[in-house]
């Protein structure tokens, strides 16, 4: 196999990522964590929007994953890591199996809208779970890593080992996957879906798979938010944070699997400038970026480095 | 091309980073800056969040120009000024861990104090521990803060809000002991669950035979109230308990009041007293309402007190209300605690000439304490407050006790005035240590020792 | 059988004040397609603007009454100055994008108008309300049904739900511009080839729309406390709202209103623990069962 530009830049990301964090300032280090997570939520976006999907309800699984891991922290007493990565990536998968059986059929804003059905439904059960803590959650705290057990900075670091690597591994894995022949059917079912059924190939089943892959991502991305934040509470399957991933995911581009990953990290770094510098208006600040990316870059972020390649 | 640019930027902005952080050092003090965290937009900013700030800056310029009255005549925090770093509350639990990051390891605060949702308490509690940070809760209602964990570096100045449920039944079975039927209306959310939970537990323990009848839990910001009235005016109930607050509160009393739904009824707002100034001709007489602890109107008069109310008068033309009490109570804890370590320090000396080194020995004893003395200073420690004497009695020494008072009101020359106080001990209205509020209530408030 | 009555009456006061809010949205999307998240602020901003009518209002101590017209008075205003700003000001350079681009637009446009309002209006919560407590919402008296007493506030609700729903049909079907509209719908650049100006048709559908946003929060003002944030709150219930009946379909918003307002109400009623996700219950069983909505038009086919 031939290797790509893609996957040798996310090796040497990956590589650099872990060889500096011993020297990232720790804000830093945070917010690439931060950062990473979101990412990992919008790339399972970005394989959606390329078949033509948006999910106004991703808030579900990025959600369900962070309370799969609480769970398997809480309720089974596993702190481990790999274990709530693992929890969260199963439990979005299952799920989004039975959902996608009847979203694969919606197009559209009705894909979206019942998406976001089913996440308020979420909401409104956790919410009503006192067990669960309502809408205050709870905290989780991951104690070990493969069994090993972690006490203090070193907890930090395998936090953000464990981040920078599962998130690298998707995009190297999403990577390899919008290259095979399955992959490049996304963009076809978003052009022209019976032209695609024409070719032979089913646009359901691969609608569903891409449904399916992309809920299990946001699932990693919400446990490992889980692990790296300590706390979860029902805000996270809430409309406005849904909204968010759509709003990263259009900032980014779907050029690259770097997109996600870099516009989830200029997103955090000007929300968190913005909560700094301007807190009665950070709202403001978000939403004139907002504007400003999609009116002079209507490829997103990604179309900047994009425009620079040599014809 | 493409993958080479994003690489060398990647590579740039590391680097970047790696260097901002060797230019970080300074050694002399000479201010103490506070990261406060309150809501500024949302909900929860008009009646909390933005008071609470405008009493910060009112109490921080105060303190900084050394006007509070004794004991807290001192200037700013034992002599060091205030800088105050103000952050907004909105967003969420997983965006207010971030920032709390970033105010500690970024803006480089010395202590924060802020946070008024239960869930960004619970939430930022661990990591003030995990990033060894003083952090002192500003309000926060779930006792689950200190009863599910226990923490060094955060402290609650302020009591939670079980005393709220047990202190409202009390009063209004010694006021009205004839009460048989009982409903609520609460939001739907961690506060107003638990809010009816204790009040309906505390029922039944006190007066089995009390009757409860429906619950209504309408969803957090509702605005519209229609429904919610018709089904509580068709329970018939004597008595209806409600923890809403805020626009919700408003909204409701607006819709509530001109259907009668208080005519047979008796209301109690366990969280009603910030409010009776805004809805005069709303608030029916004879409704109970409390303010979790002795604030506002049930503060009693003392040099503090006058004092809060000058300071916040002169920034916000208002009296002060229950965030501004809680703002103060934050801030005069977290100093008394400051110069009690200042003065322990000084008292633990060595004797003069007892040591050889005399003069450096001074010179320690006299330097600013540093947070492990100020924590050392600050557990356990009962100190003066615009509300009365705080006890940080509770979490081992980590969380606040103070008595509570409910009153009864009525309506008078256009003013919601509050008479028929009743003053209640914290020990008659606070779980003891190790019991959680809810068993606690359901034991018949046993206290052990 | 009184707590039937109870359940049908509250039922129909609450799908009015949803039908209000949402026929707006439904409006706007059936014409531009945007699915409108600004809607939320312009409701808020509907609702602040008639605070700070009212407040002038009964500030020249004039009688209680009048101060109906004040909230249509903010209502017109705000639909006039921010229906044309928006639309001429910004959308009109994003037509032709990507829908899923136009709601992010107008979220943007959400978020910029959260901070405008709290810039303007601060964050302490408003009342309507005159020197001696009097509000447009208690003023003129109750009713009696079923053993309950309702305000007569609540038939005004209802009324201006109908005859908003009325008006808009009349016009729809009875009319010239409703039949150029129509036809815009349909298609917009056969229409514009044939001559209809359809850059003159969104202008008015938008303003139209926001007005419509700015009567729901006029309205809702007097029985509020007006704070920030109660656009976010109103937002999501209306597009519910809107899904149900078939976005961009009239008579949809209306049996969308009905069947939420109905199915709350009996939850208050008889199951209160079930309200907080009625609504998405509803929504999500609807898309189910039809997975457009209640009313959808049949769509063309692209090959």
């Amino acid at each position: 196999m031939k290797l790509d530009r893609t996957t040798i830049a996310i090796g040497v990301v990956t590589v650099a990522l872990l060889a500096a964090s011993p020297v990232l300032p720790k804000w830093a280090m945070s917010l690439l964590n931060v950062s990473l997570c979101y990412g990992t939520v919008v790339l399972g976006m970005m394989l959606l929007m390329r078949t033509g999907l948006v999910s106004f309800g991703h808030g579900l699984y990025y959600c369900l994953g962070a309370y799969a891991a609480g769970t398997v922290d809480q309720m089974l007493k596993l702190p481990d890591m790999a274990l709530m990565v693992a929890a969260g990536a199963v439990v979005t998968g299952i799920v989004a199996a039975i959902l996608g059986l009847l979203l694969a059929r919606y197009r559209d804003i009705f894909f979206a809208m019942l998406s976001l059905a089913f996440s308020m439904i979420l909401y409104g059960l956790l919410v009503k779970s006192s067990a669960l803590g309502s809408t205050d959650g709870f905290n989780i705290s991951a104690k070990t890593l493969f069994g090993v057990a972690l006490v203090d900075d070193a907890r930090r670091y395998a936090g953000f080992g464990i981040t920078v690597v599962l998130t690298t591994l998707s995009a190297f894995a999403l990577n390899l996957y919008l290259r095979s022949h399955r992959g490049r059917l996304a963009e076809a079912i978003r052009d022209n879906e019976l032209r695609v059924e024409y070719m032979g190939a089913s646009v359901r089943a691969t609608i569903h798979l891409h449904y399916v892959i992309s809920a299990v991502l946001a699932g990693i991305g919400g446990a490992l938010m889980a692990i790296n934040i300590g706390h979860i509470d029902p805000e996270m399957t809430y409309w406005p944070q849904s909204g968010e991933f759509v709003f990263i995911a259009i900032l980014s581009g779907t050029g690259n699997v770097f997109a996600p990953l870099g516009g989830a990290l200029v997103f955090e770094t000007i929300r968190s400038f913005a909560y700094e510098y301007s807190p009665n208006t950070w709202q403001m600040v978000l939403g004139i970026t907002m504007l400003i990316v999609m009116i002079f870059l209507p490829g997103g972020l990604w179309s900047l480095i994009q425009r620079r390649k040599p014809a | 091309m493409k993958i080479g640019t994003v690489l060398r930027a990647f590579v740039a902005a590391i680097a970047a980073l790696g260097l901002s952080q060797t230019a970080q050092a300074q050694d002399k003090k000479t201010s103490i800056k506070i990261g406060f965290v309150t809501f500024l937009s949302g909900p929860a900013a008009g009646p909390f969040g933005v008071p609470a700030k405008v009493a910060a800056e009112a109490i921080v310029e105060s303190l900084n120009a050394g006007k509070a009255p004794p004991p807290y005549q001192s200037k700013g925090i034992g002599g060091l000024p205030i800088e105050l770093v103000i952050i907004d509350e909105a967003g969420g639990a997983t965006k207010q861990v971030s920032e709390y990051r970033t105010l500690v390891q970024r803006q480089d605060v010395d202590i924060v104090i802020g946070y008024i949702g239960s869930g960004d308490c619970l939430a930022v509690a661990p990591v003030a521990e995990e990033l060894k940070k003083l952090t002192v809760l500003l309000d926060c209602g779930t006792p689950r803060i200190f009863e599910d964990a226990s923490y060094k570096y955060v402290f609650r100045t302020r009591p939670h809000a079980t005393m709220d449920a047990v202190a409202a039944t009390m009063y209004l079975l010694d006021n009205r002991p004839a009460v048989k039927r009982v409903s609520g209306i609460n939001q739907n959310y961690a506060y107003g669950q638990d809010s009816w939970n204790d009040f309906e537990a505390t029922i039944k323990t006190m007066k089995p035979a009390i009757e409860i009848i429906s619950s209504q839990m309408p969803k957090f910001g509702a605005g519209q109230y229609g429904a919610e009235i018709s089904a509580l005016i068709s329970s018939t109930p004597d008595v209806i308990h409600s923890s809403l607050w805020g626009g919700d509160l408003e909204a409701f009393m607006l819709q509530a009041q001109p259907r009668d739904l208080f005519k047979s009824a008796q209301l109690v707002l366990v969280a009603g007293e910030p409010y009776l100034h805004r809805l005069p001709g709303k608030i029916p007489d004879g409704t109970i309402v409390g303010a979790r602890g002795t604030n506002g109107v049930f503060a009693p008069d003392s040099p503090l007190k006058r004092w809060l109310v000058e300071v916040y008068k002169g920034k916000a033309g208002l009296e002060p209300n229950y965030p501004a009490y809680s703002t103060a109570q934050s801030f005069l804890g977290l100093k008394a605690a400051y110069e009690k370590a200042m003065r322990d320090k000084i008292g633990s000396a060595i004797p003069m000439g007892a040591a050889k080194n005399v003069k450096e020995e001074m010179e320690k004893a006299y330097s600013p304490p540093n947070q492990e003395e100020i924590i050392a200073a600050f557990e356990k420690i009962t100190f003066d407050s615009p509300s009365g004497k705080v006890r940080m009695a509770l979490g081992k020494g980590h969380q606040a006790v103070m008595g509570t008072a409910y009153g009864t009101t009525r309506f008078e020359n256009g003013v919601v005035k509050v008479g028929n106080i009743k003053y209640y001990d914290a020990e008659k209205v606070t779980p003891p240590e190790g019991v959680t509020s809810l068993d606690w209530i359901k034991s018949g408030f046993k206290r052990s020792n | 059988m009184s707590q039937l009555l109870a359940v049908v009456i509250d039922g129909i006061v609450y799908a009015s004040w949803l039908f209000i809010i949402a026929v707006g949205l439904t409006l706007i999307y059936g014409v531009m397609k945007i699915l409108n998240i600004a809607h939320g602020s312009l409701y808020a901003l509907g609702a602040f603007t008639a605070v700070s009518f009212c407040t002038a209002w009964f500030g020249h101590n004039y009688a209680a009454a009048g101060s109906f017209a004040m909230l249509a008075a903010a209502a017109i205003v705000v639909g006039l100055v921010f229906g044309p700003l928006i639309e001429r000001g910004l959308l009109r350079f994003m037509y032709g994008k990507d829908e899923v681009v136009l709601v992010l637009v107008t979220y943007a446009l959400f978020l910029i108008l959260e901070d405008v309002i709290k810039l303007v209006w601060g964050v302490d919560p408003l009342l309507v309300q005159g020197p001696n407590g009097e509000t447009p919402y208690s003023v003129l008296g109750n009713f009696e049904a079923s053993g309950l007493s309702y305000p007569y506030y609540n038939l005004v609700l209802v009324g201006v739900a109908v005859a908003t729903g009325a008006a808009l049909t009349w016009v729809l079907t009875r009319t010239r511009s409703g039949k150029l509209l129509i036809a815009v719908i349909h298609d917009r650049e056969m229409s514009a080839a044939m001559g209809i100006d359809v850059g003159r048709t969104y202008f008015v559908t938008f303003t139209v729309g926001a007005m419509l946003a700015a009567v729901g929060g006029a309205l809702t003002a007097p029985t509020v406390s007006v704070v920030t944030g109660m656009g976010a709150e109103v937002i999501v219930m209306a597009f519910a709202v809107v899904v149900i009946g078939g976005l961009g379909s009239l008579p949809g918003a209306a049996l969308g209103a009905f069947i939420v307002g109905m199915v709350r109400a009996a939850s208050i009623h008889y199951k209160p623990e079930l309200e907080l996700f009625s609504v998405y219950l509803v929504m999500a069983v609807v898309l189910i069962v039809r997975p457009k909505g209640l009313f959808s038009g049949a769509e063309v086919r692209k090959i």
